[in-house]
């Protein structure tokens, strides 16, 4: 009983640590002072461009990460495991460093000398290089849970390859996918380190939220506490929606190893 | 019907090579033990798995050729009913049964008793609901060649009884060459005209199912179709066990032999029987297994096949001591398993 009184304690002492900072930044100032805020110049701005190259890098994430992971899940080729290694690099490499490197690589002087540096596209460049990798892993964990004797049947019954993946594969795969990109669309917003190395921070261009939060640090807080909020609110939305998308695929598969997907590479 | 033709189909499996060459028309079952290699002939003829070597045709067409044909699946028309059935979660049974071709969807329902369940999905059927389902929808594909991994094995006890009735019927009424795997002889032998033990990627034996019976090529095709197997050295007429029993049988052999003996040839008395049957085996009674309205009775190394009727007749009880009896006409000799 007192094991678990302990327990109970520090059940409830996380929760408070974990949440207390979150709530602070509805209640350190009045609620209608925050709305206001949300008609700064700079907080509108910050907020078109972080949908803006948000949406534009997940789309890229979805269309070519889609396919490699499809490939990556169902066929065993030498190499495999070092594809997959070399698919996460962008997980552990710190992203300022990454930030770094694509400038490196894509900067006016770089490898391949573009001349997208400092500009929204180099914003996108970087939240897609940063954010692949979550969506990538969590898409394999789905494609390899859903039963290959599905997409079989589906190749015996008349279907090629494309139909089988459409009809089939994909509607199984859902869940775990959409779940993947509420992770690397979170990621993805939160984006700051590579974004600022490659990108700078430019109102109205390169300026996302998380910039714009450290740019008017020291100017306007109640701004800051207002862009937090913007994004406290779309990560909530994303942990419900992952929740959700998650039990959608567990309760409609006859398999149950989608969860265990995520919770095998996250 | 045009048949189902393998021929010297070779496919490389861990163990063994297996290699193959069919003639199907009617129905076929190839049975074996598990990992013999039996799904893998169906893969191959469905497509989804290439062979070595061989070719695999309908009437004269080539569905695969070493060297210069392997048609992909679905440009094969073949239906293949997966031993847990692999429907697809995310469709009712209406769009599970239109995947393989919406022409004839509505008959199929109505044909296979599962046109009230058109809207459920498949996670909410039962198992024999579920064989119904994956039939019609193999069906729906208007197949030249029907082939069943292992139909029956996904079922319980109870159900199988039924669903094998109800298979048998339907394969009796289609016009198909119908080719059916299983590790279970008397469902081959139920459902199909024609049996092939494969052992180790090889056929031992084809024939009906009555001929295995009768005439099993060694005694791996004797154990399998059911028989008692017992080994003993062969001196003329008299066979030595290594207990020392020694039995009668008809035909003279000499050397190492196996004996098949069939459980509904053994009479069970509780007496030294003075009759026609030259070998007896006495014993307590080692297990008593019923099922349905037969009991199977262990003595030695024998076991009986009775009616649950002679049982309670007789009174037999697990320990107490009985005689197993057996004529020497029905103690075939047979090869000893390689």
């Amino acid at each position: 009983m007192r094991w678990y009184a302990v327990c109970l304690a520090a059940v409830v002492v996380a929760l408070a640590f974990l949440l207390l900072p979150v709530v602070a930044i509805f209640v350190h100032t009045s609620p209608s002072h925050l709305v206001d805020q949300l008609s700064n110049p700079v907080v509108r701005d910050a907020f078109v461009v972080s949908v803006k190259t948000s949406v534009l890098a997940q789309l890229l994430i979805l269309i070519v990460g889609t396919p490699a992971a499809y490939l990556i899940a169902t066929h065993r080729f030498p190499g495999r495991a070092l594809v997959i290694t070399l698919v996460e690099l962008p997980l552990v490499l710190p992203p300022a460093v990454a930030g770094i490197a694509l400038l490196a690589a894509f900067g006016r002087y770089g490898l391949i000398g573009t001349s997208i540096g400092f500009t929204q596209t180099a914003v996108t460049v970087a939240v897609a290089y940063v954010a692949s990798p979550l969506y990538v892993r969590q898409a394999v964990a789905a494609f390899e849970a859903t039963d290959p004797n599905l997409a079989a049947a589906a190749r015996t019954l008349g279907a090629g390859p494309g139909r089988t993946f459409f009809r089939v594969v994909l509607p199984l795969a859902r869940g775990g996918l959409a779940a993947g990109l509420a992770l690397s669309f979170a990621r993805g917003l939160g984006e700051f380190g590579a974004t600022i190395m490659f990108a700078g921070s430019l109102q109205k261009v390169t300026q996302t939220l998380p910039l714009a939060i450290y740019a008017e640090f020291d100017q306007n807080f109640d701004a800051t506490l207002a862009m937090s909020g913007v994004l406290i609110v779309i990560s909530i939305v994303l942990l419900v929606g992952l929740r959700i998308g998650l039990g959608w695929q567990r309760s409609n598969s006859t398999q149950s190893s989608s969860l265990f997907g995520l919770s095998a590479s996250s | 019907m045009a048949a189902l033709e393998l021929d010297a189909v070779e496919l490389p499996l861990r163990a063994f090579r297996l290699e193959l060459t069919l003639a199907v028309s009617g129905t076929f079952a190839l049975v074996g033990p598990s990992g013999a290699g039996k799904s893998s002939v169906l893969r191959c003829v469905s497509g989804l798995a290439r062979p070595a070597g061989g070719r695999i045709g309908v009437g004269g067409e080539s569905w695969f050729d070493a060297g210069h044909v392997n048609l992909p699946p679905e440009r094969r028309r073949v239906g293949l009913v997966f031993q847990d059935y692999a429907l697809f979660p995310h469709l009712t049974v209406r769009e599970n049964v239109e995947f393989g071709g919406k022409a004839r969807v509505e008959e199929l329902l109505e044909r296979f008793r599962i046109a009230s369940l058109a809207d459920a999905r498949p996670g909410r059927l039962s198992g024999g609901e579920r064989q119904r389902v994956a039939l019609a929808r193999a069906l729906a594909r208007d197949p030249q060649v029907l082939l069943l991994d292992e139909p029956l094995a996904a079922l319980d006890a109870h159900t199988r009884t039924i669903v094998r009735a109800e298979l048998q019927e339907l394969l009796a009424a289609l016009d198909l060459p119908v080719l059916l795997v299983t590790h279970d002889f008397e469902d081959a032998a139920a459902l199909a005209d024609t049996v092939g033990v494969l052992v180790d990627g090889r056929l031992r034996q084809l024939g009906a199912p009555s001929d295995l019976v009768a005439e099993p090529a060694d005694a791996f095709v004797a154990s399998f179709t059911g028989a008692n197997v017992l080994h003993g050295v062969a001196d003329g007429t008299r066979v030595h066990l290594p207990d020392g029993t020694v039995l009668a049988v008809a035909e003279p052999a000499h050397g190492e032999v196996a004996l098949a003996v069939y459980p509904w040839d053994v009479t069970v008395g509780l007496e030294q029987p003075h009759d026609s049957a030259l070998n007896v085996v006495r014993g307590p009674i080692r297990s008593l297994s019923a099922f349905g309205s037969r009991v199977r009775v262990a003595i030695g190394p024998v076991s009986a096949e009775i009616t649950a009727e002679s049982c309670e007749r007789l009174g037999l009880s697990v320990g107490s001591p009985a005689f197993a009896s057996f004529k020497a006409t029905g103690t075939r000799v047979v090869a000893v398993a390689s």
